[in-house]
């Protein structure tokens, strides 16, 4: 393994550019090094103007997502020795407005997470002194998987219709509705119902399955959509046949 | 250019958003804002791991609680507050889960509890373990629901505003734009969290920076019990990720190089094959931190490349119970150190993690400055004392969260409006023509990188885990030569749009600050108590040191250190005693 | 090129294009587009068994026509293209299955390979009843 590597990194300083450049830099190449250690060494000794985020670098924040070499990747969790002897391309995620080099805009996100109402929704809340709701395991297990997601956005980066349609609620904001629908404490189902079952919203899926692929925490988004659109058909079809059933 | 709320909120993590849930269900007219250098779901809250305690066992009772957290603490905890503190965290837990936190169950579906370090009793809850994460995105995914919460996400707050010995708000850079603007409002509740960046290796995110302590330290509110802090016995060498003490919950061994599990030597009981609470693995984490280095001198560790090592043992445990109640340490495990804790030993040493220490407050998250709270591990209450107990933090956070968070909106109900917000608004305007400074500079020669490593390296050779009175005098000095030298810092990002040099910056000062009254105040206590260690003053002096140290700046700029004795109430100081 | 103008307190965010041929991108990006136009070739077969029913039902005369007509070269290629597109259509079908579909049997999940297989098998299994009764019976 050779001891230096080189990382071409994107860089966009909107005060006098209009578009992304590429800039070189030589870096130790250490076999634990991450990427993100590379580019602290970046800003630490080579070049202090290089802006990225970064938090905890264990992978459970979701601050650093990045696209190396063209995937979606979390830089924390993607070790340099894996593309020696390089070069690595580390450029902002694709499909996100671009604010400075690394650095891209989520507030788009932001607005779709609160539209699917991520809470528990209930018609009666139990008073503390009830105690705690019972959930058994396998309750817990129905939504513990979709309940993982760090809203780290790799899933909208590799999402080629949230590149083309940017109205597209998107993965993880679905997954997350999904997650509170299959919770057994939740009674929200059908006012998400009314939100998702939009244009925007699950059916804007075509399952082309990238998402799932680069989520680094394995919720599956692609099958949360799919599970979705099953569930969401048959309860509009309820609706029809029956519209003062109980939901 | 200004924006006015009625209260703000630095920090957006698990105490700033329980204290803004506290507000606006408190007092739905009041706005809120919440003021965060980062999305709130990427605070450090998200990456704790073992779980919450809160008393719910028919066998467990308020007292025990109580008294496994002031014996842990070695008597330092102010024991009003912990007792406030171990009533109302079962009642935060149980709130969360109707909020949705995806506790773990029992197989009929109550809340399931596991043993921490420290307790008789197990009364930990825990979300498999992520406890941290699944908490903060349950609190921040419910905040969405209140309209009267406005976030300002990306925003670094620089400076409090203080007018007449009141609050009058904050400045704060908006990190996208650049543009720096005063947010006015009776009431700030800091919730920053705390400075573990400080030290070269720490469990800590790079945003740990203790901004809030600082922030209060300049305007003049003090800081408690700086020199307490804790160095979690359990992190993966040259990363210093958290392996969470769950590990030695369900069943792990900490051995040394001879296969030997050595705090057998260090009064903390003898070794059993099943995990015995308040006993060896379980044991608190001040004195496994200590054995530690005890071992180092014996020669009884493992040398790497990173440093000393010793091994944690979870092979005896199956994959079944690691796949089911440790399935993120076994990722972490596999990811960073390529070793699978179903097969093999893994190499652990002793990581900064939690700062006892803080910003001074009462029961209530209160500090001295009129409309200045504090809550979370940024504050310093006291309920954990020289040492915290593992899974106090967690409940700590919504306990005093809360408090804090339904004060501050009782205060804001009832306080006097500033009628002339002239003298903030220029207090105002001289920051932000500070900030500018920064931008506009003659060019500096030193790097931020490397003031930084060298505070880091003075604090760990001086403040370590075992100090003295030389080692402390040579951090005090070295800090600050150190704070001459900033001055001529070097920042090369001139560009308004996002520029986290200029922040790197800002959060350096805040270091060399927090790092200054953590020296100093070690400087100052000469016993040894907790985390404290000091080699030319072994014993626990409860004479003398039966109180809190309060670093204050002195007008001149320096640190001065007072003394505020403890409150006791029930439990008269007595003997750490584990393993009997 | 000349510098963009850049409003004090503004920040000039890139809004970049995605490019027309983005599915050249990636494998993935180009097998998912060539599943989606596996259906206009799915689509094809089904008119293709409506012309043989009609074209039988109209007597021996046009069922020799069509016969003729559809083993001709260009038809013969036709058809095979449209082979290797039903054939993608059903294995990325299959593949996918187990995402959308989650059955629960005793309690536990069924893992996805056997929610693959299974329905490979019915596959099989009604291709060789089909071939059975053309052939065989």
């Amino acid at each position: 393994m050779p001891d230096r590597i080189t990382l071409e990194v994107a860089r966009y300083r909107p005060e006098n550019e209009s578009a992304i450049s590429f800039q070189k830099f030589e870096v130790p190449c250490h076999k634990e090094w991450v990427v993100l250690d590379g580019l602290n060494y970046i800003k630490d000794q080579l070049d202090g103007t290089l802006s990225y985020r970064w938090s905890c670098r264990m992978g459970v924040c979701g601050s650093c997502g990045m696209n190396v070499n063209g995937e979606p990747k979390l830089t924390c969790a993607t070790f340099l020795a894996d593309y020696a002897p390089g070069p690595v391309r580390v450029e902002p995620m694709t499909n996100f407005p671009l604010i400075r080099d690394l650095v891209v805009e989520i507030g788009d996100f932001m607005r779709k997470l609160t539209e699917v109402k991520p809470w528990i929704v209930r018609r009666k809340e139990k008073p503390l002194s009830e105690g705690e709701y019972l959930q058994t395991p396998s309750e817990l297990d129905e939504y513990k998987q979709f309940s993982m997601c760090i809203n780290c956005l790799l899933c909208y980066a590799a999402c080629p219709i949230y590149g083309l349609e940017p109205d597209f609620i998107g993965p993880a904001a679905i997954a997350l509705a999904q997650r509170y629908n299959l919770d057994s404490r939740d009674e929200g189902a059908s006012e998400r119902l009314d939100i998702l079952s939009q244009h925007e919203g699950i059916w804007g899926c075509t399952f082309v399955g990238e998402c799932s692929k680069v989520c680094p925490k394995d919720v599956d988004p692609a099958g949360a959509i799919q599970r979705y659109k099953l569930s969401a058909s048959l309860a509009s079809l309820k609706r029809l046949l029956m519209p003062w059933g109980a939901e | 250019m200004n924006a006015t709320h009625d209260v703000v909120l630095v920090g957006g993590g698990g105490a700033g958003l329980r204290a803004a849930i506290a507000i606006a269900e408190t007092n739905p007219r009041l706005s809120v804002a919440v003021v965060s250098k980062v999305y709130p779901m990427r605070s450090h809250t998200v990456s704790a791991e073992g779980g919450a305690a809160g008393s719910i066992r028919s066998d467990d009772s308020l007292d025990e609680h109580a008294y496994d957290t002031i014996s842990g603490g070695d008597w330092l905890c102010d024991q009003d507050a912990v007792e406030a503190f171990v009533k109302e965290a079962p009642e935060e837990l149980l709130r969360l889960e109707h909020w949705g936190c995806p506790w773990s169950r029992e197989p009929d579906g109550r809340i399931a509890v596991r043993p921490f370090g420290g307790m008789k009793k197990m009364r930990t809850w825990f979300a498999a373990d992520k406890t941290g994460f699944h908490m903060l995105h349950a609190l921040f995914q419910t905040s969405l629901k209140y309209p009267s919460v406005t976030r300002y996400d990306e925003w670094f707050v620089t400076k409090l505003l203080v007018d007449d010995g009141r609050m009058q708000g904050v400045v704060a850079i908006d990190l996208m734009s650049g543009r720096i603007e005063a947010i006015t409002a009776p009431a700030v509740i800091l919730c920053t969290g705390g400075c573990g960046r400080v030290f070269p290796f720490t469990t800590n995110a790079n945003i740990k920076n203790g901004d809030g302590m600082a922030l209060a330290y300049r305007a003049g509110a003090p800081l408690k019990d700086m020199e307490f802090v804790q160095y979690h016995p359990t992190g993966l060498p040259f990363t210093g990720i958290l392996i969470t003490e769950a590990s030695r919950s369900e069943g792990g061994y900490l051995i040394n190089k001879d296969g030997y599990r050595y705090l057998q030597d260090y009064g903390l009981g003898k070794p059993e094959p099943k995990p015995v609470l308040r006993s060896m693995e379980l044991g608190p984490r001040d004195r496994l931190s200590q054995a530690f280095v005890k071992e180092v001198e014996k020669g009884r560790t493992i040398e790497t490349p990173y440093g000393h090592v010793v091994h944690l043992d979870l092979r005896h445990l199956g994959e079944k119970v690691i796949h089911t109640k440790l399935p993120f340490v076994r990722e972490l495990c596999l990811k960073y150190q390529n070793v699978d804790p179903v097969r093999e030993l893994i190499p652990v040493r002793p990581v900064v993690h939690y700062m006892m220490g803080g910003v001074s407050t009462d029961i209530d998250g209160a500090t001295p400055i009129q409309g200045l709270y504090a809550a979370g591990e940024v504050a310093c209450v006291s309920i954990n004392g020289a040492n915290r107990l593992g899974s106090n933090s967690l409940p700590e956070l919504l306990v005093f969260g809360a408090r804090a968070g339904r004060l501050a909106a009782e205060y804001v109900s009832s306080a006097r409006k500033n009628d002339d917000g002239s003298k903030v608004l220029a207090q105002a305007k001289d920051e932000e023509k500070r900030l500018q400074a920064l931008l506009d500079g003659n060019g500096g020669r030193e790097r931020i990188a490397t003031l930084r490593e060298e505070m880091q390296k003075a604090m760990e050779e001086g403040a370590g885990i075992y100090r003295t009175g030389e080692s402390l005098r040579q951090a005090v000095a070295k800090i600050g030569t150190l704070k001459e030298r900033f001055r001529d810092l070097a920042i090369e990002d001139r560009s308004r749009t996002f520029n986290t040099e200029r922040v790197s910056a800002l959060e350096l000062s805040f270091m060399l600050d927090v790092a200054e009254a953590i020296v100093t105040s070690a400087r100052s206590r000469e016993e040894s108590r907790g985390a404290h260690q000091r080699t030319d003053f072994p014993a626990r002096d409860d004479h003398r040191f039966l109180a809190h140290s309060l670093a204050r700046r002195g007008p001149d700029g320096s640190c001065r250190i007072e003394y505020l004795p403890v409150t006791i109430t029930r439990w008269p100081p007595g003997e750490r005693v584990y393993g009997r | 090129m000349r510098a963009s103008p850049y409003t004090e307190y503004h920040p000039r965010w890139l809004r970049r294009r995605k490019s027309t041929y983005w599915w050249l991108e990636r494998m993935s990006y180009l097998i998912f587009i060539l599943r989606e136009l596996s259906s206009a070739f799915v689509a094809w077969t089904v008119v293709f068994l409506l012309m043989l029913v009609h074209a039988v039902s109209r007597g021996d005369v046009a069922y020799q026509q069509f016969l003729s007509w559809s083993t001709s070269l260009p038809v013969m290629l036709w058809n095979l293209i449209s082979l290797f597109f039903v054939v993608l259509h059903a294995a990325t079908w299959f593949r996918l299955a187990p995402q959308a579909m989650v059955v629960h049997v005793g309690g536990r999940r069924l893992p996805g390979a056997v929610i693959a297989a299974s329905n490979y098998l019915l596959w099989v299994m009604a291709t060789v009843l089909v071939v059975w009764l053309l052939v065989g019976g």
